[in-house]
């Protein structure tokens, strides 16, 4: 088979394996797991091969144009380079382990058929994505994958807080779509082509009249999907889904979309510096404020949300210095060890029966509970915070040392500002990553109280896929010497300046946090707390589901919890409660656009119900007393009958010879 | 003869008729009425009859024909309407063509009780007759 | 058709056309008083003043056979079936007030409407047209009388309707004696001897109609359950 075959199959068969899936969901339960895990395997065994045949050369391209589609074609196109290749074997990766892990978490979940078929089909519009070499079917994937996530995030709609979450997951993304939809037009208006390849020619050759402006409409779009400030608060509240769907999101698909999509337009966007500035703010700001929310969250969940807002933030970062390998590599780093947390996560709130990082910080010996997952969160946990060899180290200095090479003004076109906006707020973001990572960690597992509940061991397919990602989060930093060959070629490995500044900021924040957490972890044990799951023996995924429906009830807030014991609240001080609301900006958004909408919506209402409906029911009480007045007529008596009929003869004879006669 | 006598003759013959039809309230002073229309016909005929036969646009005498046939129709009609009338008179005991509203809007309300209460009422009369 | 100028005017009657209006207002005035009258019988009385005026008016415009057929069937028989309708539907001898319906200014305004109307259209279309009498009388002389031709051509020309008028007549025939027959097939009650009993007696009339408006009740006594 040739290359292009090998990858037209990958994003095939996990789509056929949803649509066999949906299908036969409900008469051949047995088929649902291997459709589910073959699939997504196979496809990515494909994508490995299709990598090592790529190889890192030159793009491959191919098309195929199915219809005419009026003045500018839309064509179904392959572009495989470098970036596509790898990506596309990442997403393989992570989608195969979440679905071999779902087969444990949602073991006995009666909706698990249809649930894996939308994971398979979220694949596989991921892969759509990666390998699109024409904007309008990497459109498709995108939609595809924002209506998925619409269905995934409210797996459980029986509780409140899934349904608001899907709903606000699936506007927030709409409402960044809707620019990004105008600036695919405008740009295919100015290139004259959906054809990324002819795109970027046509960037190369300085065809494109308007930059910033589709630049602008892009990144909105983007911001949307990646969850970058300010339309990233769909983010936290999708934990409300399954844990592997929070995986999935978060580490491979969906939120990747958008810093992959930068990456593939980069040229587009490196047009115009206005662009990249607005780009590198809105990642400063970006990392910076998600990483103190992090560190004020209670839910487990929620500060790994966080923790992916930030990170992404740092690959708009690398993106808004002009270095796209930069931003991959820690795409792909970021993409297994967040998997790996996510998914270590899961296992941790199936064990302990609660979120609540504040319940767990009571528990003694949790994590010999779950040995696995306590070796791989460690390890998880240290690549987040860049601890070297780890791979987020690898890549994170990468970031940095982009940064600091655009902030010397040796990037070339990319400004100098967006280089220190980007280098100084990474930093500060170190810092913080540090410690929220080693908050987490202590508070999870170094917990003095009652012995944790033992509820058996966890199941061996979700165990056994935190050591296979386990794997690239500890090494994959030692590809960093080859992937330049595969990317732009710009020199991944890091700088000696960054990398002694980032490790050693990392640390101070970790070993401060550490000082913290020894100073109020006495106080846990005056302040009872916890509340743990009503039905600890059940399904993983039920647990979790009680788990976050009773949050808000016991601890006043699906975030925060008041817990004083808890080190992020010492280091935070006065801000630590406007961290844990996210910085108040749902309320903002719930002034500045929900109070609005909802406000029209009653006027709308009103005005229907008065003043439109006044018409209807008009139209219909005029008939009615027309009716009546002629209901009177019908007496029954001939005579009248009779008496009104001639008089209408009489009327119409005379008329008829007055109009034969006039012109007599 | 001036055609414009018999035609005016025939004119108010059948409005005297078309008066009769529409005020009278027996039904057989109705008939009659009908008869006075039907013999204004008869009259339009002859009278055409003679004035397009003199002047030898018809050879058919299609006016006298016509004449002889709304006769015999009459009577024929006349039989039936006063057997239809007499059926009528039995089945109601009235022959009374305002009476006869079975046609009219039933009405909700106050107007059903109208037609119970003039039900007996008329029974007692058909009693009051027998 | 004439001209106007070779006409003779309004003003200059001849014999015929005098005898003729004389006729003519007795016949209009009979027409006028039976559709007026308060006294049911008297008007089928006057009907006969008016059918017998329109005889009269036949034979002016020389039609004779029309005018003998016109007292036969009309004056003979349909004024008895008219009187016999009245004595079997109990019509009061003598004034009854409610003669009219309460629908007579309605009925007097269109009924003068479409007088006006149709006078107008009439006169105006043949106020030149003249009938030679004596013409169609001469023609008629020829040959062999007005009965005459008005036989042949009925018999040759129009012998097909005349036909299908006789099954016309039959059928009238059945329905009228199907009609009439339906009370007493109908229901058992009537008894037997009603059949054979005379129509015009008055006992049989009052059994019927004792049936009748037993009937009545009952059907008044459906419409109160529903």
């Amino acid at each position: 088979m040739t290359t292009t075959t090998l990858a037209v199959l990958v994003p095939l068969l996990p789509f056929l394996g949803a649509a066999a899936g949906l299908l036969l969901g409900r008469t051949a339960p047995g088929y649902v797991r291997p459709l589910a895990v073959l699939p997504t395997l196979t496809a990515t065994v494909l994508a490995v091969l299709v990598a090592v045949r790529q190889g890192g050369g030159r793009a491959i391209n191919a098309a195929t144009e199915l219809t005419p589609t009026g003045s500018v074609p839309v064509e179904l196109a392959l572009h495989l380079d470098g970036f596509a290749v790898l990506v596309a074997v990442l997403v393989g990766l992570v989608a195969s382990c979440v679905q071999i892990y779902s087969t444990g978490y949602l073991r006995d979940d009666p909706r698990y058929p249809s649930y894996a078929a939308l994971i398979s089909l979220f694949t596989s519009a991921m892969l759509l994505v990666v390998y699109s070499g024409d904007l309008i079917v990497l459109l498709v994937g995108w939609e595809i994958m924002g209506i998925c996530s619409y269905f995934l995030v409210g797996h459980y709609w029986e509780t409140p807080e899934a349904r608001a979450a899907s709903l606000k997951a699936f506007l927030v993304t709409k409402l960044g779509d809707v620019p990004f939809l105008f600036g695919l037009f405008a740009l295919a208006a100015d290139a004259g082509s959906f054809r990324i390849t002819t795109v970027l020619g046509a960037v190369a050759s300085g065809a494109l009249d308007h930059p910033t402006l589709i630049a602008l409409l892009l990144l909105a779009g983007v911001a949307g999907k990646s969850a970058q400030f300010p339309l990233h608060t769909w983010l936290p509240d999708a934990m409300a889904g399954p844990t592997p769907v929070s995986a999935l999101i978060h580490a491979a698909t969906m939120v990747a979309a958008g810093v992959y999509f930068i990456a593939r337009l980069l040229p587009v966007f490196a047009a115009s510096a206005a662009a990249l500035v607005v780009l590198a703010v809105m990642a400063a700001v970006t990392m910076t404020g998600s990483a103190l929310a992090a560190l004020a969250q209670d839910d487990i969940k929620r500060v790994l949300a966080y923790s992916t807002i930030g990170q992404l933030g740092y690959m708009t970062g690398a993106l808004a210095v002009g270095d796209r390998g930069a931003a991959v590599f820690h795409l792909l780093s970021h993409g297994a060890f967040k998997a790996l947390l996510f998914l270590a996560a899961g296992v941790i709130i199936h064990a302990a029966g609660t979120n609540s990082l504040a319940a767990m910080s009571r528990m003694r010996d949790l994590r010999s509970r779950v040995p696995d997952a306590y070796w791989t969160m460690t390890v998880a946990l240290l690549a987040l915070a860049a601890i070297p060899p780890f791979a987020g180290f690898f890549s994170k200095e990468a970031v940095l040392g982009a940064a600091e090479h655009a902030a010397a003004g040796e990037a070339g076109a990319v400004p100098g500002s967006a280089g220190w906006i980007v280098l100084v707020s990474g930093l500060v973001t170190a810092i913080l990553t540090a410690a929220y990572a080693t908050r987490l960690w202590l508070l999870a597992f170094r917990g003095h109280g009652a012995e944790a509940p033992d509820h058996g061991p966890q199941p061996v397919v979700m165990n056994a896929v935190l050591w296979v990602l386990a794997v690239p989060s500890l090494a994959f930093g030692l590809t960093a010497g080859l992937l330049p060959d595969w990317f732009d070629g710009h020199p991944l490995t890091p700088t000696l300046t960054t990398s002694v500044l980032g490790t050693g900021l990392a640390l101070v924040g970790g070993l401060v946090t550490y000082g913290a957490w020894r100073h109020t972890t006495t106080l846990a044990a005056r302040v009872p707390l916890g509340a743990v799951a009503a039905h600890p023996e059940a399904d993983a995924g039920v647990v979790e589901a009680e788990a976050i429906a009773t949050h808000a009830p016991a601890y006043g807030d699906v975030a925060y919890a008041p817990d004083p014991a808890d080190p992020g609240r010492l280091l935070l001080g006065p801000l630590h409660r406007h961290a844990a609301a996210g910085f108040h900006l749902d309320a903002v958004y719930s002034a500045l656009f929900v109070r609005p909408v909802r406000a029209g919506a009653e006027l709308v209402r009103f005005l229907d119900r008065e003043v439109v409906d006044t018409y209807v029911r008009g139209a219909g009480t005029a008939p009615r007393w027309l009716g009546t007045a002629v209901r009177r007529a019908q007496t029954g008596n001939v005579q009248t009958y009779l008496s009104v009929l001639l008089a209408g003869s009489a009327v119409l004879a005379v008329v008829a010879v007055l109009v034969a006669t006039r012109g007599a | 003869m001036h055609l414009a006598y018999p035609a005016v003759l025939s004119v108010l013959l059948f409005c005297t008729g078309l008066y009769g039809v529409l005020a009278r309230r027996n039904a057989i002073l109705v008939l009659m009425s009908v008869e006075l229309m039907l013999n204004a016909v008869n009259l339009n005929l002859v009278a055409f009859d003679v004035w397009l036969s003199q002047a030898a646009r018809d050879t058919l005498h299609s006016g006298q024909a016509l004449t002889l046939f709304t006769i015999a129709i009459a009577a024929a009609e006349i039989g039936i309407g006063l057997a239809i009338v007499l059926a009528v008179y039995r089945a109601r005991g009235t022959s009374d063509i305002d009476k006869l509203r079975d046609t009219a809007e039933a009405r909700p309300g106050p107007e059903d009780d109208d037609t119970e209460t003039a039900a007996p009422a008329m029974a007692d009369k058909t009693e009051a007759a027998a | 058709m004439t001209l106007a100028a070779s006409s003779p005017g309004f003003l200059s009657p001849t014999g015929v056309e005098i005898a003729f209006l004389l006729v003519g207002v007795v016949t209009l005035g009979a027409a006028i008083v039976t559709v007026t009258t308060k006294q049911l019988v008297h008007a089928a009385l006057w009907l006969v003043v008016a059918l017998g005026g329109l005889a009269v008016e036949y034979l002016l415009l020389t039609a004779e056979f029309i005018a003998w057929v016109q007292v036969l069937i009309y004056v003979g028989s349909v004024v008895v079936l008219l009187l016999f309708g009245l004595m079997l539907t109990k019509a009061p001898i003598g004034r009854s007030p409610d003669a009219d319906s309460g629908n007579r200014w309605a009925a007097l305004t269109v009924a003068v409407a479409s007088a006006a109307t149709l006078i107008w259209v009439v006169v105006d279309a043949f106020r030149t047209t003249w009938i030679d009498l004596d013409a169609a009388t001469a023609a008629a002389a020829g040959s062999d009388g007005s009965t005459a031709v008005t036989g042949a051509s009925l018999f040759q020309s129009w012998v097909l309707p005349f036909e299908a008028l006789s099954v016309l007549l039959l059928a009238a025939l059945v329905g009228a004696i199907v009609l009439s027959r339906k009370a007493a097939a109908e229901g058992e009650r009537p008894p037997r001897s009603q059949d054979k009993a005379p129509s015009g007696k008055d006992k049989a009339e009052s059994d019927e109609i004792k049936a009748a408006s037993g009937k009545d009740e009952a059907a008044s006594g459906k419409e109160g359950a529903r």
